[in-house]
């Protein structure tokens, strides 16, 4: 048992803590882009959602009240997205990127008062026996609640889109707009509701950062992750099952590089860090030469305006 | 080579804002010294950024009678910096400081065109006869936290989290390996670089990897105090930067290196109002003020305190260099010979670890 095995826990167990706010935002922005819209706001909502969880923890103290008021915050900015494009009929690209902007401005100025305080940590799970185990025990069985929520997600959002009525509605919608309207679904309100969860996902995914992963508010905290999961659902072509995948990937090669600094192994650390990148890339053009499976996951009406009436 | 790049692309805008309200402050007070500051990050960032305001704070205080000043904050590095503080110079500013490095190119071509105004640039190389650049030696306080490492490791694994690679980060660590390895011969330093000034998740991560390798004391050169929570969590020890962490982890910190700006913003404020400035490189250490420690943590034993202050002391007193000879390098070279002391240039380029760091530089 050499010291290096002894590392497998402590990486595993930050790999998935690492995993969890990508999870959230990706999954979220996933059903979303199932419906046929693309709301590339995702960062903008993590930062509101995180400066409103963590204003609501600092308040009262409780965790919980601070997780659910991020999801109301990240819903709430992401219905400003949803009357935007689908009511207005605004270009969706430009309104999300505009709503990225809107998040970081809003949630630095919501945030001002709340720099440099501290907050109560999130309790951690602690199932005696099984959080002691060697090796795997902290990883599987001594987290917080959110990680395990984030992993239930995952099946959770898999059987809602291809197990229950209503996901296969919201499929409809996100293929062929037209088609579901002349069926008599209301395209809009389906879209309006994915578009509220994908915001309450990322409004989660926020406050884990600004309650759980560093205990802190910081202006734009989220650095960056929200793009990430941008970039996760494309990798992931659509399903939930690889967005899990694709997130332990993206978070153990942040932590994996992390450690090979560490120990002093001569790899430069820009290259591990560019490596989920890169495999994002390659995974694009993997899919993109076989038009056909690409065609079998992506909403073929993803971003294109809805009128009614047409 | 100070300060971040990184996610202020967005920050122009709040910058565009920040000039049309400089409009509505220039208006009276007509034969008061207007004085202007642009800030790279918010004032609220308890770090860089704040420092600085600090520094502005102290010369409204001491010469609020003669002076005006104004500041622009979160002013990215680059093209907006440049129409920023040709604002603050066609709004009848005669003194301007820029913060940080990025600032160098915009702030001399501006300087160009307004030769009766003058500018102070820090942690910059390029001066003009209107542009002075100012900087502090941080890695005198190096010195003075790597011997309180040494003496505090018991694992003998010190975690160092780098921003950049630049001499900057790297005669710090250096600093802080020879005070380190003086008390403490077997103690050795590993650093993770998080390419960042300011990423408070990946500067948690580094955190939580160094300590999960044995390290139990830490030193950060990045700006958040993400790594302190994770020391006070995990009930180890911990170095804040730039500003006093305490509250971010009352246990854990043991003290800061904090910049202190205040001293040489109102010297060069009163030098602009007598008369007498003149373009100049101040690089300025625990002598002049530029640099103090943080109040000790009150759990360190008052001989490592008595220790730490006497180091901080001789190196005011100039008995004391944080590159002392012979300095070694990893392979054992030594590239500081006995008897000297690196001069400011070598310092300046520094991109070499000396024995006792694990790892290469990255290139």
């Amino acid at each position: 048992m050499s010291a290096d095995l002894a590392l497998i826990g402590p990486v595993l167990a930050a790999m998935l803590t690492a995993a969890t706010p990508l999870l959230f935002a990706a999954l979220g922005e996933l059903v979303v882009e199932k419906s046929g819209v693309l709301n590339l706001g995702v960062e903008g909502m993590m930062l509101v959602g995180a400066v409103c969880g963590f204003a609501v923890t600092a308040q009262t103290g409780s965790s919980t009240a601070g997780f659910a008021i991020a999801a109301l915050a990240g819903a709430g900015t992401a219905a400003l997205f949803g009357v935007l494009t689908l009511l207005l009929l605004a270009n969706q690209v430009a309104t999300g990127l505009a709503l990225t902007l809107f998040g970081v401005g809003l949630s630095a100025l919501i945030g001002q008062g709340f720099v440099g305080i501290p907050i109560p940590d999130v309790p951690e799970l602690n199932i005696p026996g099984l959080t002691d185990l060697p090796v795997i025990g902290k990883a599987l069985f001594g987290q917080d609640a959110v990680v395990y929520l984030g992993l239930a997600m995952v099946p959770a959002v898999h059987w809602f889109l291809y197990g229950t009525r209503r996901g296969l509605i919201l499929r409809a919608v996100g293929e062929n707009h037209a088609a579901a309207h002349a069926l008599g679904y209301k395209v809009i309100r389906i879209r309006f509701l994915a578009v509220l969860f994908g915001g309450a996902m990322s409004g989660i995914a926020g406050a884990y950062l600004s309650l759980d992963y560093t205990p802190m508010w910081a202006e734009g905290i989220t650095a960056g992750r929200g793009w990430i999961a941008l970039a996760l659902v494309v990798f992931a072509t659509w399903k939930p099952g690889r967005v899990l995948l694709g997130a332990w990937l993206f978070g153990g090669v942040t932590i994996a590089q992390l450690h090979v600094q560490g120990l002093g192994i001569d790899i430069p650390s820009q290259l591990l860090s560019m490596l989920p990148y890169l495999a994002t890339v390659v995974v694009l053009v993997l899919i993109s030469r076989d038009i056909a499976r690409i065609r079998l996951n992506a909403p073929a009406s993803l971003g294109k305006v809805f009128h009614p009436d047409a | 080579m100070n300060r971040r790049t990184m996610g202020k692309t967005l920050a122009g805008l709040a910058a565009g804002a920040a000039i049309m309200a400089l409009g509505v402050g220039a208006a009276g007070a007509q034969e008061k010294l207007k004085v202007g500051f642009v800030y790279v990050g918010p004032v609220s960032d308890h770090g860089y950024s704040y420092q600085h305001d600090q520094g502005r704070l102290a010369v409204e205080k001491e010469l609020g009678d003669k002076v005006t000043t104004t500041f622009v904050e979160n002013v990215p590095e680059g093209a907006d910096a440049e129409r920023v503080i040709e604002q603050l110079a066609t709004s009848g500013h005669k003194l301007i400081f820029t913060t940080s490095f990025g600032f160098m190119n915009p702030t001399l071509k501006v300087a160009q065109r307004h030769p009766d105004v003058k500018f102070e640039h820090a942690t910059g190389y390029k001066r003009a006869a209107n542009v002075a650049t100012y900087s502090a030696r941080f890695y005198e306080g190096r010195t003075v936290i790597g011997q309180i490492a040494g003496k505090m490791t018991k694992s003998n694994i010190i975690g160092y989290i780098g921003s950049f690679p630049i001499p900057e980060v790297i005669s710090g660590i250096n600093a802080f390996t020879i005070a380190m390895r003086e008390v403490n011969p077997k103690a050795e330093v590993r650093v993770v670089w998080v390419n960042s000034w300011y990423d408070p998740g990946k500067e948690a991560e580094a955190a939580k990897a160094l300590i999960d390798q044995g390290a139990d004391v830490l030193s950060l050169h990045t700006d958040s105090p993400a790594a302190i929570q994770v020391a006070q969590e995990r009930g180890l020890y911990v170095f804040g930067q730039s500003s006093d962490m305490t509250r971010f982890g009352p246990k854990a910190h043991l003290t800061a290196i904090v910049d202190d700006w205040r001293n040489y913003y109102v010297t060069r404020v009163k030098a602009a109002l007598d008369g007498s400035w003149k373009s100049q490189d101040t690089w300025g250490g625990f002598k002049d003020k530029m640099l103090f420690l943080a109040p000790y943590n009150p759990s360190l034993s008052p001989e490592i305190v008595a220790a730490a202050e006497k180091t901080r002391t001789d190196i005011m007193e100039g008995k004391r260099h944080s590159f002392q000879g012979p300095v070694k390098d990893q392979s054992g070279k030594v590239v500081i010979a006995e008897g000297k002391q690196a001069t400011d240039e070598q310092i300046l380029k520094m991109d070499w670890y000396v024995e006792g760091v694990q790892g290469k530089v990255p290139k």
